[in-house]
């Protein structure tokens, strides 16, 4: 069972949380400007990488808040988490 | 025959507490102490099993959890037997019950046995490649016939009555494995302040040293050295000590699953007991000390009872005293079959040692030779003799010439095998090494130590030696203690160039004893094309019985990769994967089962509806009352009566699973404008509204009525199965893309008891029990809501309709909820109103053409789809879903849209899920479209179906077939979805 770290509850297990898919694809300020292959491309398309991933999770059964991790996908290790809406931090950063 | 076979002192079982037991019914003694292998050899009982294939008699090989052949049935009474059990590792206790399985009728005489002789003909892949032809015969003659043979033992048939409970544990360092390494290493960490949880698999720590009494460390006899650090260790209050608890899981971080057999070693109880439980520990760091398992040595024959490892029958002499035999052969690749053969030697029997490398070393050889143990040099085994029991073995000696050495034991040391699971398991690499022909950790991973004889090192002194600085390190201090030193010199493993004795003249060299696989097998996988490990594991299905592969997986790469002509490294290696050990399903299972399985929510009427005989449906947790059925209806006409008497009078039901939101802020009515497909800024307080949510690919999420309390204040109410998915969009939205909007979102599903009331009578029911609101149509018309008081209880009061009916939903709080229920019903029945379920208001709903989102919808229909265009609020600039609602597939004609469906000369309802197919004769049939919801209407005069039909608003009036399971379609006539009040006046009442 992962180990994940809320950033404002500390390490919680894995039964805890809420996967909410990648991180920093923000909701278009007006998505009708959008044509249809730009529309397409913000609801379904993925990086899905082998290696660092920046996802979403939501502390559900404790402080419900949305954060943002960074998940290497091959080893399942969580290299750090960070509140939503910060930027993505640049490696060697964290921890 | 015990005075035979127990040697008159020795071993660590307690002679003063003699245990009764059975096998196979016929009774026998044994010592506390002893499991049930060391009970049956005691008691001369060599013959324990038949083989899973060929039923060929077998007995006790090993003397833990590597045991392939010795499975028994343990019967502790009804719901407690359990099949396929080591008997090395079942304690033995008075009364215990045991049988042997894969017998019929008896072990001694087995008719299955004739597979065996006919063994040519079942070789690998046999059932792949015989039953193939003619098709029609593997359903009628082969399946039956092969499952009736198949199978190894009984499963139990009645309910477990046992507790088994989970635990969640936490600590800084856990060691699994009580051996040398293991308690060296908890030694050295305990004496500073980490928690520590130690834990062994077998009945007692000790581990490898149980079985070796000549071992001596600190100047103890290793049996006083094991009582020493143990009450060392139980007075240290950090330490935890966990004995018959396996660790049978490495997940991530750490996380390391062990299953604590609690009372299997006790006689069974008559009630309940706590049978075992799962630990589910989150250690910081892990020392793994899990030890190796010893192989077999391949020859023909080499499957006979009285044939074990050497390792076990030492263990059956230093640990449990029992007399093995008289005359013992002792099998060697390296130097740890002439420890066995010591003890053996000792033990009285008369011993040989075949060492089959070119020359055993001189100092063991001198040691073997003083004390009268033969010893022949470059010899090897060839094939065994005996009926159910070893009488001789063929050896051959380096000359060429071969010989027969009686003998009634065998003890085979074919190498170590290092137990590497759970290191694999915590996705650990590992590599081969060929000096011991076995596969090593060949990484170190975060967090995780291995020691002994689990990474390659065999020898006492490296146990010692490593286990300790392992647990300095993982107290991450230094310990004062001195380290544990044994006055025993550690010796060198090089198996490269022993032969293996590949048995290669002899089709019945076993090297996976419990699925019956032979050398034969392998070769004929590796010639019939079958190279990879992967796959010539899958095609004769060797390792991949219930003991995994322990004693077989290595023997069988080295045939393999003979075949192949390549080494043993280069064939490769199969997953590692968990349970290390078989787990009873009742410990993974827990607390989850009967009442405990899920958790159930309840309404408020709970208690009223089991009481007057309600029948209950799962509607997600929630039990909801289906319908409630008076003198012995069945559903149909329960549900017709309830329908009928809600539309005549009036009908009362418990809508408290209905989820709700309330969405409160200065920003509060601009989020549900941006959430839902509807306008809300125009919403007077005191309105409500039918709300869709849509996800943003434009497909029905949602849908509910939302009632505005004030103007900074919504009710928002979802579908029961949605609420928390609803609430974690809204969520979503608002922490991620709008934090800026000033909105709290509060979950009130569980806060608010709802009860509808629904009928022409349902204004006179509420009249006389409601104060402060007036119910008159006019200043409380169809779609508002109003706060007022019932009962004294204060409650917020929606008219709204989910039956087209006119229709009240009574919001009070949920711990008032039953009596407003009880006062609801009462007055009622002084109107002629009924209960009402959740079948009714199916009903009730499809006549009048509401949809049910999971039913109507299935995530791939858009509001259009389902007609719910006129919801979206078209002046918006934007809402979740809005910019989807224009993708090309969203707007693309032929697209499946709500119809109803009336019968055309006939009555029959079709079945939800149904298919709708064109007519005609040059047709062919292909789906147009499927039934989404179908029940009896009396308010129709018959059946009614609501489908999703492509381009079904523009074929109003056509005929379309319905499809039946095994029967022809029935026709029927495409309509709008509403067959009730179309007008839709009777909410206005």
């Amino acid at each position: 069972m992962l180990l994940i770290q809320c950033p404002f509850c500390g390490p919680r297990p894995e039964i805890e949380f809420r996967y909410g898919s990648e991180a920093h694809i923000s909701r278009p300020d007006d998505p009708s400007a959008l044509d249809d292959n730009e529309w397409r491309a913000f609801l379904y398309e993925k990086s899905n990488p082998a290696g660092e991933h920046a996802e979403r999770w939501q502390h559900a059964h404790g402080c419900r808040r949305y954060f943002n991790a960074i998940r290497n996908t091959v080893t399942d290790e969580f290299l750090t988490s960070y509140p939503a809406g910060s930027p993505r931090p640049t490696k060697g950063e964290g921890e | 025959m015990t005075a035979f076979s127990r040697l008159p002192t020795g071993g660590r079982i307690n002679r003063r507490t003699v245990l009764r037991f059975s096998f196979d019914g016929r009774s026998m003694t044994g010592y506390a102490g002893d499991t049930l292998a060391s009970a049956l050899l005691a008691n001369g009982v060599s013959l324990v099993g038949r083989s899973f294939k060929y039923h060929r008699p077998r007995g006790v090989v090993g003397a833990g959890v590597e045991e392939p052949n010795a499975l028994v049935e343990i019967d502790r009474g009804e719901g407690r037997r359990e099949p396929n059990v080591q008997a090395t590792t079942v304690e033995l206790y008075d009364g215990l019950v045991a049988r042997s399985q894969n017998r019929w009728p008896s072990l001694r005489f087995d008719i299955g046995a004739v597979n065996g002789l006919g063994s040519k003909l079942i070789p690998a892949g046999f059932y792949y490649k015989t039953f193939m032809w003619p098709a029609w015969a593997w359903k009628k003659l082969y399946e039956p016939n092969v499952r009736r043979a198949a199978g190894l033992g009984r499963p139990p048939v009645s309910a477990d009555p046992d507790r088994y409970d989970v635990q969640f544990s936490h600590c800084e360092l856990l060691i699994i494995g009580g051996g040398p390494a293991g308690l060296a290493a908890a030694l050295a960490a305990s004496d500073q302040d980490k928690r520590i949880i130690l834990c062994d698999e077998g009945s007692e720590l000790g581990g490898s040293l149980l079985r070796d009494p000549s071992a001596r460390i600190d100047g103890l006899a290793a049996g006083k050295w094991i009582d020493k650090v143990r009450s060392i260790l139980a007075s240290r209050p950090n330490v935890k000590i966990l004995t018959r608890a396996t660790g049978f899981r490495y997940g991530t971080y750490n996380m390391v699953d062990i299953a604590e057999r609690v009372s299997d070693h006790r006689p069974p109880v008559a009630g309940p007991e706590l049978r075992q439980r799962w630990h589910r520990v989150r250690a910081e760091q892990v020392i793994l000390a899990t030890g190796a398992h010893e192989r077999p040595v391949l020859f023909g024959r080499n499957d006979l009872p009285g044939i074990m490892l050497a390792s076990a029958a030492q263990t059956y002499v230093a640990r449990y005293g029992v007399r093995l035999g008289r005359r013992a052969v002792v099998l060697t690749r390296d130097d740890s079959g002439y420890s066995a053969a010591v003890t053996l030697a000792r033990s009285g029997l008369k011993v040989c040692i075949c060492d089959l490398r070119s020359a055993a070393p001189s100092d063991l050889k001198r040691e073997a030779v003083a004390i009268g143990i033969n010893v022949l040099e470059a010899t090897r085994p060839v094939r065994a003799k005996g009926k159910s029991r070893v009488r001789s073995i063929e050896v051959q000696l380096p000359d060429g010439t071969t010989h027969w050495l009686a003998c009634d034991v065998v003890a085979m040391a074919g190498g170590w095998t290092p137990a590497i699971h759970l290191f694999s398991q915590a996705r650990g690499k590992t590599r081969f090494e060929e000096t011991i022909e076995a596969y090593l950790p060949a990484n170190s991973l975060h967090g995780i130590a291995c020691v002994g004889a689990c990474r390659g090192d065999f020898g006492l002194g490296a146990a010692l030696e490593q286990g300790f600085a392992a647990g300095r390190t993982g107290a991450d201090q230094a310990s004062t203690q001195p380290p544990p030193r044994c006055d025993h010199r550690d010796r060198a493993h090089d198996m490269r160039n022993v032969p293996i004795a590949l048995g290669g003249t002899t089709s019945m060299a076993f090297v996976d004893y419990q699925n019956d696989v032979t050398t034969k097998d392998l070769r004929l996988a590796v010639r019939e094309g079958f190279l990879s490990v992967e796959h010539f594991k899958r095609f004769t299905t060797t390792g991949m019985a219930t003991d995994q592969g322990r004693t077989s997986n290595l023997n069988a790469m080295a045939v393999a990769g003979d075949a192949m002509g390549v080494t043993m490294g280069e064939v490769g290696i199969t997953t590692f994967r968990p349970p290390y050990t078989p787990i009873p399903f009742g410990t993974l299972a827990g607390y989850n089962r009967g009442d405990t399985f899920v958790p159930s929510r309840r309404t408020p009427s709970h208690d009223w509806a089991v009481a007057h005989g309600a029948v209950f449906e799962d509607v997600g947790l929630w039990k909801r009352a289906r319908y409630f059925p008076r003198n012995g209806e069945d559903m149909e006409s329960a549900v017709r009566r309830e329908c009928r008497a809600t539309r005549a009078t009036a009908g009362i039901l418990d809508a408290s699973t209905l989820g709700k939101i309330e969405v409160v802020g200065p920003d509060a009515a601009e989020f549900m404008n941006r959430m839902y497909v509807n306008a809300w800024s125009k919403l007077k307080v005191g309105s409500c509204r039918y709300g869709v949510l849509l996800r943003e690919d434009g497909y029905v999420f949602d849908d509910g009525v939302v009632g505005r309390i004030a103007d900074d204040r919504f009710h928002v109410t979802t579908t029961s199965g949605g609420a928390a998915n609803v609430f974690n969009l809204m969520e979503d939205y608002l922490q991620t893309e709008w934090p800026y909007l000033d909105v709290w979102l509060t979950s009130t599903t569980e806060q608010w008891a709802v009860i509808a009331v629904q009928g022409p009578k349902a204004r006179d029911i509420l009249e006389p029990l409601v104060e402060g609101i007036d119910l008159s149509h006019k200043v409380f018309p169809h779609m508002s809501v109003r706060e007022g008081m019932i009962l004294g209880v204060p409650t917020r009061l929606f008219r709204v309709s989910f039956t087209g009916e006119l229709g009240f939903e009574v919001n009070v709080p949920s711990s008032r909820g039953a009596d407003i229920w009880n006062a609801l019903i009462a007055e009622g029945e002084r109107h002629g109103a009924v209960p009402y379920g959740t079948e009714a208001i199916h009903v009730l709903r499809a006549e009048k053409g509401f949809i049910i989102v999971g039913q109507e919808t299935d995530g791939t229909v858009t509001p259009d789809d389902v007609g719910l265009s006129w919801a979206i609020g078209k002046a918006k600039p934007d809402f979740v879903g809005k910019r989807s609602l224009v993708r090309p597939d969203l707007v693309r004609t032929g697209r499946k849209q709500l119809v109803g469906l009336r019968p055309i000369g006939h009555d029959r309802v079709p079945d939800e899920g149904a298919q709708l197919i064109s007519t005609g004769p040059a047709s062919r049939p292909s789906s147009q479209g499927h039934v989404t919801s179908a029940y009896w209407s009396d308010a129709a005069g018959g059946p009614i179906a609501l489908a999703l039909l492509a381009d079904g608003r523009a074929r109003h009036g056509e005929t379309i077939e319905v499809t039946t399971l095994g029967g022809p379609p029935t026709p029927w006539r495409i309509g709008e979805p509403v067959f009730f009040d179309p007008a839709g006046e009777r909410v206005n009442a």
